[in-house]
Formats: structure tokens, C-alpha cells, sequence
């Protein structure tokens, strides 16, 4: 019988090879990420398990990217603590202000690569299954484990399969598709497993789109999400300038426990409404939702597609009086390109406010925190109560195209009727 | 370990931003947490929970982000355990890391009413309902996963590895 894909990549990292669902195992961990939500519990935590030494100094990424630059004084001592850290430990791989959030950087600058097993302090590290690596999401003890011993444990996970069929929409993003997927197994759909993406379609969508699909895999509680290597891949990590980087496949009779089509042809641009990423929609059964706020970016859709999407969309176009429109593009690097590109230019003319590469409101940290009933479109993860302000406030979560259609609307609006 | 305590109640996929909002993730001192615990959710609970009560939740219980803060927060307020349906993964492991038991019971969770007595044994996974005099079996955790909560959680465990006190 043969494996799935992120069979193979937890076999190769573990001593433990004749594992099935639901057996815990010990695995060996290529690189491990935290950041200034995490890091300084992590810290407090790996203090007090004893002697001090990194398992690799080499290995571990901090990013101080969630409440920076530093909104007050308390978030300005927590960077200072990391970035203390970092200085002490003599961390290779630290990130100050401005760099960019932890998930865009990382395949960027090839920290993580494709084969890798990576654990990062922070849920959304099932991005980077996009390379073809393991990555999963923990907690600030955990990632002190980690940060001394270099192993960690993982519950094995059930696998399911998306098999994406036919040719997509232009508009259609990776966004689309896995809120669409959220939308019909729910919040809890995939607790603990393993999503693969697979199928004729994936040749469709880049890998900014595929990071997309793989950052949101834990909104349906997901232990990770992963693209098989391809082509696509392929040039990205020789574009990132990676080598040394291990080629995953799944076997063609590898066993799945769940299995589900995705027909692209008849896929709409989609809107989770609030307050749960599985109230997924076709845009156009919310077109008469009116806005006062759009954000572009975040490490689900702050890459350079995402803003060169966006940007044709509202190329010449002015953004509406009703809406604050933000973008923030993912890292320091996305900037740069957006800038030689033009499209910050078209972005500003437009009305857009460019705001430095961060976290910022998606998580409800600072750059464009909602007020009372307020509503924003935003191209960010999460639409949970009061996740970007006010309890009363609410967050629709949809696709760079269809966040920068609403922008020059100020109502919710499928980017065909702008474009 | 056996603990005894008063049920508070919440639904399915109560995600830690409702734990504990994103504004307050620059503060690391428990106390703080604790003063936020379950805000975004019921802005009574600091009122009204009391050491040893168990926060009895859904399916999905602790769905969201990997913040830590959200079962530190819980712990401070002086819950002794948190029984659902199901667990997020993520949250599953920061609660026995710190030494909050996160016990799977899917049985006892629909028939629990607020204020219930209830008492969870986690070594021989059973969920008792005194209030109501019934019992239920839990899931009872793998033997490796015992073993790191019968050490305390993962700070002894490393320390116990790398033959430190
Ligand atoms: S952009 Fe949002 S989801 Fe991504 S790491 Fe930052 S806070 Fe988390």
C-alpha cells in the first residue's frame, strides 16, 4: 500500500516508521519559528528547563511582526525582550519591525524549504505546505521544548484528500477555494488531520495562491495542509535560491480517509461572513452589504500576487468616500516590489493608505481597529467576534480581487463589475 | 488526579479570541490574562468563576490561534480542568503543557447544566455528574501524553530529559 505525501515526510523525520492514525510519535524538527505573540511566554518557559543552550542556533527563526512597530510600551518591552533574546542566544535568523509577517518571509528568504518539518509558535504555520513540507502550529511551551531539544511530539493524523478539477475563473484565487472547502466540512472538519491538495487544477494557482489555501487549512482545524512538489514549486524554490531541498510525492494508491471534488468551472469568488471562516459564500449573495473598511494583506494574501491582482482591479479607479481602504504588504521585500512595479503609485492614486509590512489589524493588534457595528472586508484569515475591534464590529473574509472591488464600491462586490 | 468543582457552560468552537482578544496578547503577567479571561464570550466570568470550577465546552473547544495566553488565562482564574466534545489540537497541547487537563468526554457534555457538580478522574476517564447522579467514560490519554502531565507538564519533561532539576 502506498503513502500520502505527508506520510512520508513525518517517517523521514521520525525513528518511529510504523506508525498509523492516532499514534503519538517523536519527530525531529528542521526549523522552528515564534514571534512577539509567542516568543516571550517561549522565553519565560525555556528559562526554566534548564540549561540554556538552543538545539540550534541556526534553526530558529524569531520575527517580531504582530503589535510592530511597537504600538504602546508594553509591546515596545516584549520586542525588546526578543530582540535580548535573540542578541544572547546569538538566534541567525532574528527579523526586527518591518521585515514582514513570519509566514511570508520564511519560504521567501528559503528559511523552510520543501521536505522540511517545520513547528512554529503560531497556527497559521500550515503555510508553508505549500512547499511540500509538514509544518504545524503550537504553543509558547511547546516551541520551549523545541527550542531545546529539537523534538517535538505529534499525534499521527487521518488524511484527506481535495482533488481540484477543470480550469478556474481569472478572478478565482486561492482564497475561493479553501473557503469554499470551509464552507462545506466546517470550523472542526479536518481536527487533526492532514488536508492534500491535489488534483489536475492545482497547475492553476501559483504558489501565493497555494500559500493562501495552506495558511487557512487551520481554520478547519487542520494539523497541516500540503501541495504535492511540482513544477510550480519547483521555481519557486530555485527563485528563493534553494537547493538543498527534498522532493515529496504522494504514492498513486496512497489510502485516504475522506476524499472530495472540487469542479473549478462552477467555482464562484467567495465571502465567509461573519463570524465563522466555514459562513462561506458566493460573493454575489452578499452584494448589498455595505462596508466602511478594506484591508489587503496579512500571511494569508499579503504576497506580490495578491497586490498585482488588486491592483489591476483598481487601477484608475478611486476608492469610494465611504471606505477606509489599507494595505499592507506582507514584507519588506513585497514592498519593494509593489513599489518598482508601479502599483504602490496605483494603490496611493486610488486612495489607499500603504501601511508598513505588519500583522496589524488582523488580529486586532493596531493599524485599523473596527468601532462600534462597523464592517470591514478583509483579506485576512480570521472573522471571529471582535477579532479586528469592537465586539459589535464584523469581519468578511474574501480574495485580494473581490477586497479591492468593495474598496471602490464601499459594498461588498465581485471584481467582474469593476474590472 | 480527580478534580471536583461547579460547571460553567459554553457552546461549540469557542475560538481563544473570544478566550482572550487580541488586544490584550502584549501582557504576559497571569494575573492580567485572568482579568480578560473569556471576554470576548461572557464578560461575567471573572465574576463568577471560583477556584476548582471546569469550563465545559462543545466541539471545536479552544479552535483558533495557537496563543498560549487563552489556557494560561483560564488556568489563573483558578479552573481546575475543561471538559468538551473535542479539542482544537493546538490548544489541546498548551492546556496539558501547562498542566490544565483537557478531558474528551462527548457523552456527559449535552445532559450538563451551568452550575452542575461534576468530578473527572483523567487517570481512569470518567466524567461524573454529581448534580445529577450519572457518569460517563472519557477518553483516557495515550500513555506517553499521561506521562508528561504525571511529571507536571513539558517544562519538568525537558528537564527530566536533559537530567536537570
Ligand atoms: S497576519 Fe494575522 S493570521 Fe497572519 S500571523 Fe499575523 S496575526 Fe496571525
Amino acid at each position: 500500500m502506498g503513502k500520502a505525501i505527508t506520510e512520508k515526510i513525518l517517517s523521514d523525520h521520525s525513528e518511529q516508521k510504523d506508525f498509523k492514525p492516532g499514534d503519538i510519535i517523536d519527530v525531529k524538527v528542521d526549523f522552528l519559528l515564534t514571534n512577539d505573540i509567542s516568543g516571550p511566554v517561549a522565553v519565560q518557559e525555556f528559562e526554566k528547563m534548564g540549561d540554556g543552550e538552543l538545539f540550534d542556533n541556526n534553526r530558529v527563526a524569531i520575527v517580531l511582526d504582530h503589535f510592530t512597530p511597537n504600538k504602546d510600551v508594553v509591546s515596545a518591552n516584549v520586542s525588546k525582550t526578543m530582540r535580548d533574546f535573540a542578541k544572547s542566544k546569538g538566534i541567525t535568523h532574528f527579523y526586527d519591525a518591518g521585515y514582514g509577517i513570519e509566514h511570508v518571509i520564511l519560504p521567501q528568504d528559503g528559511m523552510v524549504k520543501s521536505g522540511d518539518l517545520v513547528i512554529g509558535g503560531d497556527s497559521h504555520t500550515t503555510t508553508y505546505g505549500a512547499l511540500g513540507a509538514f509544518s504545524t502550529g503550537v504553543g509558547s511551551t511547546d516551541v520551549a521544548g523545541i527550542m531545546a531539544l529539537g523534538t517535538t511530539w505529534l499525534r499521527v493524523p487521518e488524511q484527506m484528500k481535495f482533488v481540484l478539477k477543470g480550469k478556474p475563473d481569472k478572478w478565482i484565487n486561492g482564497k475561493d477555494i479553501i473557503v469554499y472547502i470551509i464552507s462545506k466540512i466546517g470550523t472542526d472538519g479536518a481536527l487533526g488531520k492532514s488536508m492534500e491538495i491535489t488534483g489536475d487544477g492545482v497547475k492553476y494557482f501559483d504558489m501565493d495562491s497555494r500559500f493562501t489555501i495552506c495558511n487557512m487549512g487551520i481554520e478547519a482545524g487542520a494539523l497541516n495542509c500540503i501541495f504535492n512538489f511540482d513544477e510550480i514549486t519547483e521555481i519557486y524554490e530555485k527563485n528563493a535560491g534553494v537547493s538543498n531541498y527534498k522532493i515529496y510525492k504522494s504514492d498513486e494508491d496512497a489510502e485516504y480517509d475522506y476524499v472530495m471534488e472540487i469542479n473549478l468551472e462552477e467555482l464562484q469568488p467567495m465571502v465567509a461572513a461573519p463570524h465563522m471562516p466555514s459562513n462561506g459564500r458566493p460573493v454575489t449573495e452578499l452584494s448589498d452589504v455595505n462596508i466602511d473598511q478594506v484591508v489587503i494583506g496579512s500571511c494569508t494574501n499579503g504576497r506580490i500576487g495578491d497586490l498585482r491582482t488588486a491592483a489591476q482591479v483598481v487601477k484608475g479607479k478611486k476608492v469610494s468616500p465611504n471606505v477606509r481602504a489599507l494595505l499592507i504588504p506582507g514584507s519588506r521585500e513585497v514592498y519593494l516590489m509593489a513599489l518598482r512595479e508601479g502599483l504602490i503609485e496605483i494603490f496611493t492614486e486610488s486612495g489607499f493608505t500603504v501601511c508598513s509590512p505588519s500583522c496589524g489589524p488582523c488580529f486586532g493588534g493596531h493599524l485599523g481597529i473596527l468601532g462600534r457595528g462597523e464592517r470591514c472586508v478583509s483579506t485576512t484569515n480570521r472573522n471571529f467576534v471582535g477579532r479586528m475591534g469592537d465586539k459589535s464590529s464584523e469581519v468578511y473574509l474574501a480574495s485580494p480581487a473581490v477586497a479591492a472591488a468593495t474598496a471602490i464600491t464601499g459594498k461588498i462586490t465581485s471584481p467582474t463589475e469593476v474590472a | 488526579m480527580i478534580y471536583r468543582g461547579k460547571a460553567i457552560k459554553y457552546g461549540d468552537n469557542i475560538n481563544t479570541d473570544v478566550i482572550l482578544p487580541g488586544q490584550y496578547l502584549n501582557l504576559t503577567d497571569e494575573r492580567d490574562l485572568a482579568a480578560h479571561c473569556m471576554e470576548g464570550i461572557d464578560s461575567d466570568f471573572v465574576n463568577k468563576v471560583e477556584k476548582g470550577d471546569i469550563i465545559v465546552g462543545g466541539s471545536n473547544f479552544g479552535c483558533g490561534s495557537s496563543r498560549e495566553h487563552a489556557p494560561i488565562a483560564i488556568k489563573a482564574s483558578g479552573v481546575s480542568c475543561i471538559i468538551a466534545k473535542s479539542f482544537a489540537t493546538i490548544f489541546y497541547r498548551n492546556a496539558i503543557n501547562i498542566g490544565v487537563p483537557a478531558v474528551e468526554c462527548p457523552d456527559a457534555i449535552d445532559e450538563i447544566n451551568e452550575g452542575d457538580i461534576l468530578e473527572v478522574d483523567i487517570e481512569k476517564g470518567t466524567v461524573k455528574n454529581i448534580t445529577l447522579g450519572k457518569s460517563y467514560n472519557a477518553t483516557v490519554y495515550p500513555k506517553s501524553i499521561q506521562n508528561l502531565i504525571n511529571v507536571g507538564g513539558l517544562v519538568n519533561y525537558v528537564k527530566s530529559i536533559r537530567g536537570v532539576n
